[in-house]
């Protein structure tokens, strides 16, 4: 072969090459890391939140004791810290919303799933993704020149800025997500199952909540978690609707101010022990809305698996 | 007792009522205020500047703010977003603690309710690191807020890419850095397209943790370490103080303005997937 005479060009030729391919590999190399830190932006932010959110609520604690945070009675800043009243506007009408919301959601995602006909179902999916995509601002707005006067007329309230109000908002802002998860595991159900409960005889209405609702039921629980998550953590259209008096409701017909509310409505002027207080307000929602992750995991355990 | 066959009548009726409801809801909301807005969304509208005397009640400040918001937490998620998600199917061994790790944060920043971004942005951004209320401190919260869409929609878009191509490109001796920049991302352009607009949306849409970063200033922002005043700030300030019939129609149209938005932006997303769908794989 003609080896011989290529031994010193080669030679050369290879020592470039190796130059290059250890360029190479140093690009590859930071790239690799560049990829690595990227993905630590998203750690590195859950733990700042975390620190930050329970760095800045110590002051409150320690001035106020969490028991009296967590069960006062009476919101004074700067004296008085009690927020059991916005626990109690943010569970009320969180509750409320879900009993209105979340029935009419499921039907819905049936109706989707199996009743309506594909070009009904072609219109119909894109107008919900519309709900879905509507800032919540637009629907505190919608739900302050309609639904509160609404209220006012038909129970004769002085003002129809009530909790009512707001579970009704919030009932219309979690329909897409009950929707659009609930249809999602309607049809993923197998399809041997409907066959077989047809093929026995039952009618199509007993399947469907014989059957098929109780075979998607993770799925379905899981739109309703995730529904409840969104009305605890909405903010803007309840301070709207909602009329965020910071004192105990005696009914769903008077206002009430959500936890949420109370960090917006005050944090842009407070200082001190006061900031630190909403900062506590902020730790008692997140304690919430963790509480819901942990039983969406609970519920979704076995389809990790 | 009602019998079977009643039962059924009465559980579909429910059906039917529950789709109709639904419909009749967002048709209501829609239509109420695009109704009631529409007239009042001219050019001299969109393309005044707004005081709060009343002499000028346009929403010019509020767009371009509302601009400058969605570009620079794009440009600061958008890279971010990408980069993790390549990271998270292309480097990192699936399953591994680590993987484990970077997938239990981002889905807890997903779970976090908006307003303790807003929160925790004006507690880091505006007072510990010295931004003040600007267009900067509000486009890192919402960057941060952002973060989890587009990772999650970018893994599946990358996630999609068929394995062949990775082997056809490994064959042929190609780098790993090589296929991602020439074969993976082009692939899944679509898919991360659909997730930066959906960002789009959700920028567009929020309103709590602008205001308490950002800042409520309503006029133009001549830099992003100006205070500025977004779309739904705006809509929320201006119902704030409705007294007469002409701040009503003001409020109705600046809802009219979102709403006209949110839907153009739908149909993007729709335009965007069905070519997606419709790609060669």
């Amino acid at each position: 072969m003609s080896s011989t005479s290529a031994i010193p060009s080669s030679e050369v030729v290879s020592k470039k090459a190796m130059q290059r391919c250890k360029r190479r590999d140093f690009v590859e190399q930071a790239f690799h890391l560049l990829f690595m830190l990227s993905a630590f932006i998203g750690v590195l932010s859950v733990i700042t939140i975390g620190f930050f959110l329970v760095t800045e609520s110590i002051d409150a604690v320690e001035y106020a004791g969490m028991s009296n945070i967590v069960f006062g009675l009476e919101w004074l800043p700067p004296a008085l810290f009690g927020i059991a009243p916005m626990i109690v506007g943010s569970l009320v009408s969180t509750a409320v919303a879900v009993v209105i919301g979340v029935p009419i959601g499921i039907l819905t995602a049936v109706f989707l799933a199996e009743i309506a006909p594909k070009a009904l179902v072609n219109v119909l999916r894109p107008a919900i993704e519309l709900l879905a995509g509507i800032p919540s601002v637009v629907y505190g707005f919608f739900g302050l020149v309609v639904i509160v006067p609404l209220i006012e007329q038909v129970f004769n309230v002085p003002s129809g800025s009530t909790i009512l109000a707001g579970s009704i908002v919030l009932a219309i802002m979690i329909l897409p997500t009950v929707i659009v998860v609930s249809e999602t595991s309607l049809r993923a159900v197998p399809k041997t199952y409907k066959e077989g409960a047809l093929a026995l005889g039952a009618s199509k209405i007993y399947t469907i909540f014989n059957v098929l609702l109780p075979a998607a039921r993770s799925g379905v629980l899981t739109g309703v978690i995730l529904g409840i998550a969104r009305a605890v953590g909405e903010t803007m259209a309840i301070i709207m609707v909602m009329g965020n008096a910071p004192a105990m409701p005696g009914s769903i017909l008077e206002p009430a101010r959500s936890l949420t509310a109370n960090i917006a409505l005050e944090m842009s002027y407070a200082t001190g022990i006061h900031s630190s207080a909403l900062y506590a307000t902020g730790v008692v929602l997140l304690l919430f809305v963790m509480m819901l992750n942990g039983l969406l995991m609970y519920i979704n355990r076995e389809r990790v698996k | 007792m009602l019998s079977r066959n009643q039962k059924d009548l009465v559980l579909n009726g429910l059906i039917w009522l529950s789709a109709i409801f639904t419909v009749f809801f967002l048709l209501w909301i829609v239509f109420y205020i695009v109704s009631n807005g529409i007239a009042y969304v001219d050019w001299a509208f969109i393309t005044d500047n707004y005081s709060r005397t009343g002499d000028e009640v346009g929403i010019w400040p509020m767009i371009v703010s509302t601009i400058y918001m969605v570009a620079l937490s794009l440009a600061i998620a958008a890279p971010i977003g990408v980069m993790t998600a390549i990271y998270l199917t292309e480097y990192a061994k699936a399953g591994s603690a680590l993987v484990k790790v970077i997938r239990f944060c981002t889905e807890s920043l997903a779970g976090i309710p908006s307003i303790i971004y807003g929160l925790f942005g004006l507690t880091f951004f505006v007072g510990v690191l010295g931004l003040g209320f600007s267009i900067l401190a509000g486009a890192l919260t919402l960057a941060i807020l952002i973060l989890p869409v587009i990772i999650r929609t970018s893994e599946e878009a990358i996630i999609a890419v068929p394995l062949a191509y990775r082997e056809a490109s490994y064959g042929l001796g190609a780098s790993r850095l090589y296929t991602i920049v020439r074969l993976i991302l082009p692939a899944a352009m679509p898919g991360i397209a659909t997730a930066l607009v959906l960002s789009i949306g959700r920028i567009i849409g929020e309103s709590a943790p602008v205001f308490l970063t950002a800042g409520m200033v309503a006029s133009i922002p001549g830099s992003i370490f100006d205070s500025g005043r977004t779309l739904t700030v705006h809509l929320y300030m201006l119902t704030t103080e409705l007294y007469t019939q002409h701040d009503w129609n003001m409020a109705f149209a600046t809802a009219t303005v979102l709403i006209v938005l949110v839907l153009m932006i739908n149909l993007i997303t729709k335009l965007i997937s069905s070519r997606f769908n419709k790609a060669s794989y």
